[in-house]
């Protein structure tokens, strides 16, 4: 794969460019280059250059735009760089970037279109295609959708090679010698007498000569970084408490902020201040967007001020109480509120009526994000600029959003993206930043750093959609024959593309995405999408629709094979009708030695969802106690096309599946009188030590693109559990959390 | 007041209800020490007191006696804890923000507890969250670092 024709056609330009004693190099793609961000901010003797590999006289900076969020982007963003430029993680620094539309994610679009990951057709193609382009043009910089590693895999290794060509060029211009006489290893060219010029040294003259582009990328088996195990680049930092996040930045002359919200989302009628302003350490009380806040030179006393305020708070825009958000979702299964039926296969209607049918209902709650470091941003307002430094996944529309609360232009508006401490999906808002910022502007010149308390973090969290399903299904001679599943839930894309000002227009694919698109040949199959009205504000938590649809589908179709009296393993393999997912099903039943004697009071249950294209099973053993269910083991097989760095996959996968247990165990978020009843972690625990199973991990590499695997862990963990206890109590639950119906030891 | 911390005396001007954690991080500039609940439910913002584990959201400073160890004062980059070394070895670290705490708990830990069992290193750990689900990690560390220390 790789000469650098196939590349160019798919639109990649290269470049390198002088800069002050240096040269950076980089792939800008798109017809219509987007402008260079490295431009800026450059010295005197810089010139055009372009993103991801920058060699000065201080060293190799290698840009990972996408934002690491824990999952290890910017260790995988790096390797793919190193790859190919010849350079050991220890030699090189890593920088994100500058927010710039020539860092558009291409690989979130494809997951937008209505065609399933394993859709090969033309029509699929051609689909991901046109839906990429709008999201080239609003230069969409996100992480997201486990879209860093498919973004990133050409893009970055093609980065790294032309900048090693490049300066083998430059070496052969110094030292007289034919280029392919030359080879490269830690940094430096080696000529053929021994001596070697460092990639430093020759930055200066690579910067005069045109990019090398007749570039074979290399074969996967002469890697020397990508698929062994790598050490992550942050992992002593984070083991000696020296790594700096968006909370722990300090400046001269910064104050602290907090502050108290709406934890009903609405309108502030009226507050009083007055206690809080002559507290100690209190500078301002400033109103901003959905409340009140307080510049401190404390953050402890910026929190207890805010605390020390009392609001009269409107009324919540959304059903104030669960009942409500319930019923106006099972209300939504109608015509009226149709939104997809990307799959019908079959005669549903005919086979529904030949016989009597299972019939079951399933629910998923709000839940919140609550990733461990709690939102933060820290802004400095001057009259000229605007200086935002914080950890997100949505740098550009913060740019866009702070131009517009700041009148200053949207080039002046400098976005730091921090290392984040989780995000789940919760970074992906900015709330936070507008309220910095809208505090920033009353102390121009002086940095403001707020700081959520956990209890503001859960309440304004834009939680995860709450989902319900209903199937009914037929068997017809010990096999599932009819499977039918209407899902309904409001749109986490409308919610959060509103937010954005965007409109969010044609059906919501995440309303069934991890249903719709899973690789069975089921006689009649339909998966029906019905889109609620919008209820409390919703928005992408770790592997989105999939979350929710992941459990319901899965569980549904347990629920069929159980009663057609057939194996639970062996029919959904015989139903499956892709091949990389059938091995990965096999793959599980193999390392859980599926079919081996438990004892009595034991039960395994397995279950499977293919989400953002990586098909993932998912085995579990748990055993019925006395005092309750207890997790015993799982194991778990994922097709991710190509594993970058086998840690992290390992890492990923098992924190998913934590992360999906924890939740689908213990956790909810819900409503009363408009606000979050649960304000931190002791009503939200997720999962904690004593409750982790061991856990065995397999990947495979059958798949025939590259993806990543920060969230497919994550929706097969809830229904293997739900299909676990069945097998060991007879108990079908089918509304998460299961703590509603089960104790858990 | 005064307070030490890694072995460095600091004079502080601060109410005596502020909790160590914000008299760290606010205004000595010890980041380590992390917050993510400020009611004992995470574990992020543990520090040693005189050796013992200790969250430090809920230790008022004026009730502070004795010298405080943060995760800088335990080991550095180039001279790890046998904590921290085993914390490399398996790369427990995802987003890392619990870690800070889920090391200063696991040394203090062992320090009292030289052998624990599979149920001991549950039970003593079960009270630092990790929401990013390194459990897993976090155990096999643990006896690598239990390990270690006996070694040493
Ligand atoms: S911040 Fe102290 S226990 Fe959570
Ligand atoms: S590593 Fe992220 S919370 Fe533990």
């Amino acid at each position: 794969m790789g000469r650098l024709k196939t590349i160019a056609r798919r639109t990649f330009l290269i470049g390198s460019a002088a800069i002050v004693g240096g040269v950076a190099f980089g792939t800008v793609m798109y017809k219509r280059p987007a402008k260079n961000p490295l431009l800026q901010d450059l010295g005197p003797g810089a010139a055009a250059i372009t993103p991801y590999v920058l060699i000065t006289q201080e060293g190799i900076t290698l840009i990972t735009p996408r934002a690491d969020k824990g999952q290890g982007a910017y260790s995988v963003q790096a390797a793919l760089i190193a790859e190919e430029l010849d350079v050991e993680l220890d030699q090189i620094t890593v920088d994100p970037g500058t927010p710039s539309p020539a860092y558009y994610n291409t690989a979130l679009a494809n997951d937008m279109a209505p065609f399933r990951s394993t859709d090969d057709s033309i029509i699929a193609e051609f689909t991901r295609a046109v839906l990429d382009a709008p999201v080239k043009f609003l230069g969409i910089q996100i992480t997201g959708g486990s879209t860093t590693v498919p973004d990133s895999y050409e893009k970055l290794r093609m980065a790294g090679a032309v900048a090693r060509e490049t300066l083998k060029a430059a070496a052969a211009k110094v030292s007289n010698q034919p280029v392919d006489q030359l080879t490269t290893a830690r940094g430096a060219v080696h000529l053929p007498d021994g001596r070697m010029l460092t990639y430093i040294e020759l930055a200066a003259t690579a910067a005069t000569l045109n990019p090398v582009t007749d570039i074979t990328l290399r074969d996967p088996q002469d890697w020397r970084l990508i698929g062994k195990p790598m050490q992550r680049i942050d992992i002593a930092a984070k083991s000696t408490g020296t790594q700096a996040y968006g909370i722990d930045i300090r400046m001269p002359d910064m104050l602290h902020a907090a502050v108290t919200l709406n934890p009903r989302r609405g309108s502030v009628n009226s507050y009083d201040a007055t206690t809080a302003e002559t507290m100690r350490g209190v500078r301002k009380v400033v109103p901003v967007t959905g409340g009140i806040g307080v510049i401190a030179d404390n953050t402890w006393r910026a929190m207890q001020a805010a605390k020390a305020i009392s609001v009269d708070w409107g009324a919540a825009p959304y059903p104030a109480d669960m009942d409500a958000h319930w019923k106006s979702l099972t209300d939504s299964f109608t015509d009226d509120q149709l939104d997809s039926q990307y799959r019908n296969d079959g005669d549903i209607a005919g086979a529904l009526g030949n016989a009597e049918p299972v019939s079951a209902e399933y629910r998923a709650p709000y839940l919140a994000h609550a990733p461990l470091e709690p939102i933060n941003a820290t802004v400095l307002v001057t009259d000229a600029r605007v200086d935002i430094w914080t950890g997100t996944q949505i740098p550009r529309f913060i740019q866009a959003n702070i131009s517009k609360i700041t009148g200053i232009d949207a080039d002046n508006i400098h976005v730091h993206v921090l290392m984040m401490g989780g995000s789940f999906g919760h970074r992906l808002e900015d709330m936070v930043v507008r309220q910095a910022t809208e505090l920033a502007m009353t102390v121009k010149g002086t940095p403001v750093k707020l700081t959520y308390s956990r209890e503001q973090d859960f309440a304004q969290d834009f939680t995860r959609q709450i989902a319900m399903a209903q199937l009914r299904g037929t068997l017809r001679n010990g096999q599932v024959d009819t499977f039918d599943l209407g899902i309904a839930m409001p749109s986490v894309i409308g919610s959060q593309m509103g937010r954005q000002g965007f409109p969010a227009a044609g059906p919501d694919t995440q309303i069934v995405a991890g249903a719709w698109d899973q690789p069975f040949a089921i006689p009649n199959y339909r998966i029906t999408g019905y889109r609620a009205p919008e209820l409390a504000p919703i928005s992408s938590w770790r592997s989105v629709g999939a979350s929710t649809n992941g459990f319901f589908h899965d569980c549904a179709l347990d629920e069929l094979i159980h009663a057609a009296g057939a194996d639970p393993l062996a029919e959904r393999i015989r139903l499956c009708n892709h091949a990389a997912s059938r091995t990965v099903l096999e793959t599980v039943g193999e390392m859980s030695n599926w079919g081996s004697k438990l004892d009595e009071n034991q039960g395994r249950g397995v279950a499977f969802c293919l989400s953002f294209g990586v098909p993932c099973a998912e085995v579990i053993e748990v055993t019925a106690t006395p005092a309750g269910v207890r997790i015993d083991k799982v194991f778990a097989v994922a097709d991710v096309g190509r594993i970058i760095d086998p840690v992290n996959f390992e890492a990923q996968v098992s924190g998913g599946i934590v992360f999906g247990l924890g939740h689908a165990m213990n956790c909810e978020i819900t409503y009363a009188d408009g606000a979050a009843q649960q304000s931190n972690y002791h009503q939200f625990e997720g999962l904690r030590l004593y409750q982790c199973p061991e856990i065995k991990v397999r990947g495979l590499e059958n798949g025939r693109t590259i993806r990543g695997v920060g969230e497919p862990g994550v929706p097969p963990a809830a229904p293997a559990l739900a299909n676990a206890i069945f097998a060991a109590t007879g108990q079908r639950i089918r509304e998460m959390p299961f703590n509603k119906y089960i104790k858990f030891v | 007041m005064q307070l030490t911390v890694n072995g460095t005396a600091y004079q502080v001007d601060v109410e005596l209800d502020m909790p160590l954690l914000w008299v760290l991080r606010d205004e000595l500039g010890i980041t380590g020490p992390k917050y993510g609940c400020g009611i004992a439910q995470c574990g992020a913002c543990t520090v040693h007191v005189e050796g013992m584990p200790v969250r430090s959201c809920q230790l008022p400073i004026g009730d502070l006696e004795g010298e405080v160890t943060t995760i800088e004062g335990l080991g550095t980059p180039d001279a790890l804890h046998a904590v921290q070394q085993a914390w490399i070895d398996h790369q427990v670290a995802q987003c890392g923000y619990c870690q800070s705490g889920q090391i200063m708990a696991a040394a203090a830990f062992l320090d009292l507890n030289p052998d624990p069992s599979d149920q001991d290193i549950d039970r003593a750990l079960s009270a630092n969250l990790c929401r990013c689900g390194t459990y897993p990690r976090i155990r096999a560390a643990v006896k690598t670092a239990a390990a270690s220390l006996k070694g040493a």
